[in-house]
């Protein structure tokens, strides 16, 4: 099954990391991408820029409306995603839990909508 | 056939049932891979068990008949719906493929026993579909018999059910016992869920009924399975708590339904085979030095249990594994049950310090019990104005009918 790991992490914070814990963080983002890549589980992932960067839009009565701004005003927001293969959710639960940004903020696990497939028998 | 003939094995279907139907739907989910055709198969295995066994004899494996007769059917009504849906085409033809369980002598029908207790009690789940899905896979309550435990309505049940299932199938919740790494934080999951069951039968959290004797028993059997399952010393210590519990019942309220303190407790009613085994369970959780907060509460009522009179309990222990405690699980109730085991020890003015100080955090501010024990300590120095105003704050707190009668009576003892 794939899962979307989702990262999320209060954005305020990041540009107050010293550097050294920057440089470090990316290293470790650096070392699970390469893992994941090696065992098989990695599909995609990226960093995204701040919620300033984003572009909300919306078709209303047939009208583009632009804004600025993300779509929710939440006190997390999302800063990155992996997209990862995996067994079942209990391994999406390990693979998220060792990315990076598990530890300062929070990642939310969702299952990628499929065919309904049956619960995945044990091994 | 005769009439009798038939009403015995009727009856021997009946004791299958009762004791087999658990175990056979466990293993119909790790074969079939889904909870509701599980629950459909060991439907369809019963009723032919019913139709067959008065002709050929109860076979000599019931357990292993009923799980290949179930899965049998399964794979039947699986290729009939095919016709509608070509993934179950599949699916049947994947079941079929693997080996028939007839033959085998139910070697791993534990391990899966040990699965659907995990995957009902898995974190994914919110809590109350935690313990809606324990009761109702785990222990084969209704749906009705649930609601009616938790003050709830059937639909809601249902509906929680429903909804937790759908999040098995479509999130991927594994059929599966955790792997070492992540065992003990999914146990703990696991122990919470029967815990709650527990206490919810032991002290209902609102209404009129003090126990619901039917839920505290449930949830000591569910005890009992997960420590034969897994021996850890968190779930035996979890069980001891339970069986210390459990052994006061007849002592902690009157026939009246009035609330019994445990100091005001006759401790002749106390159940002295639960207290044994609860102390002997207890002492052999603390013995593996992997015990935790379970095992350290368990430890706590021993000490109570062992006491002959209230006067005799030996509060000095009984604080000291509250320092233990509150190390290895630091909450604001822990630290109130510390306080007034200190009020024991001390005396009531170095309890009182230690509450005010978690009320003067704001910490338990809503807790009825938080204000009852201040209330207590205030009593006790003659400072009878605080009492009252703490008394009567625990009373505007408490959802208990008891509880509330007994804070009332303690008004009225103040003047």
């Amino acid at each position: 099954m794939k899962y979307l790991c989702l990262i999320y992490s209060d954005e305020s914070q990041w540009p107050k990391l010293p550097q050294s814990e920057s440089e470090k963080m990316l290293v470790e983002y650096r070392e699970f991408g390469e893992g994941i890549k090696a065992s098989g589980h990695h599909v995609a992932g990226f960093r995204l820029h701040p919620t300033s960067m984003a572009t909300t839009v919306r078709i209303r009565n047939g009208k583009l409306s632009t804004t600025d701004g993300p779509f929710a005003e939440t006190t997390e927001q999302l800063g990155g995603f992996y997209l990862v293969e995996a067994k079942d959710l209990n391994e999406a639960i390990q693979i998220g839990s060792r990315i990076p940004g598990a530890r300062v903020g929070s990642i939310e696990v969702r299952p990628v909508w499929e065919v309904p497939a049956t619960l995945p028998a044990s091994r | 056939m005769s009439d009798d003939a038939g009403d015995r094995v009727r009856e021997a279907v009946d004791a299958v049932y009762q004791s087999e139907s658990r175990r056979v739907l466990a293993t119909l989910i790790r074969l079939l891979g889904d909870f509701d055709l599980a629950e459909e198969a060991l439907h369809d295995g019963f009723a032919a068990a019913m139709e067959q066994w008065p002709r050929a004899g109860v076979p000599a494996k019931p357990r292993a008949w009923l799980v290949s007769a179930g899965r049998f059917k399964a794979i039947d009504a699986m290729r009939r719906r095919a016709r509608f849906d070509a993934s179950l085409a599949e699916i049947a033809q994947r079941l079929e493929s693997t080996t028939d369980p007839v033959n085998w002598d139910g070697d791993g029908i534990e391990d899966d026993r040990l699965r659907l207790v995990f995957v009902c009690c898995h974190p994914a789940l919110p809590e109350n579909a935690q313990v809606a899905m324990t009761l109702r896979e785990v222990c084969g309550l209704t749906t009705e018999e649930i609601a009616r435990a938790f003050l709830t309505t059937p639909p809601t049940v249902a509906q929680r059910i429903v909804r937790a299932k759908s999040k098995i199938r479509d999130a991927g919740i594994p059929f599966q016992v955790p792997e070492r790494g992540e065992l003990a934080e999914r146990l703990d999951a696991v122990l919470r869920v029967i815990y709650l069951v527990f206490t919810e039968g032991y002290a209902a959290s609102s209404g009129e009924a003090l126990t619901r004797h039917d839920l505290s028993a449930e949830a000591i059997r569910l005890g009992r399975l997960l420590v034969e399952l897994l021996p850890e010393p968190e779930a035996e210590g979890l069980l001891a708590l339970m069986l210390l519990h459990e052994s006061r019942r007849a002592a902690r309220a009157t026939p009246a339904g009035e609330l019994v303190l445990l100091d005001d407790q006759d401790r002749s009613l106390w159940n002295r085979d639960l207290i044994a085994e609860g102390v002997a369970r207890a002492e052999r959780a603390l013995a593996s030095r992997r015990f935790g907060p379970y095992a350290l509460q368990a430890a706590i009522a021993a000490v109570h249990a062992e006491a002959p009179t209230a006067a005799a309990t030996d509060w000095a222990q009984i604080a000291g594994l509250y320092d233990v405690l509150m190390r290895a699980d630091p909450s604001p109730v822990v630290e109130l049950n510390r306080a007034a085991a200190v009020a024991m020890r001390d005396g009531p003015a170095a309890g009182l310090v230690l509450i005010d100080a978690i009320l003067g955090r704001g910490d338990l501010a809503e807790y009825p019990l938080a204000h009852s024990a201040r209330a207590d300590l205030c009593r006790r120095l003659g400072r009878t104005a605080d009492a009252r105003a703490s008394y009567q704050r625990a009373l505007a707190l408490t959802r208990q009918e008891p509880q509330r009668r007994f804070l009332e009576r303690r008004l009225r003892d103040l003047g």
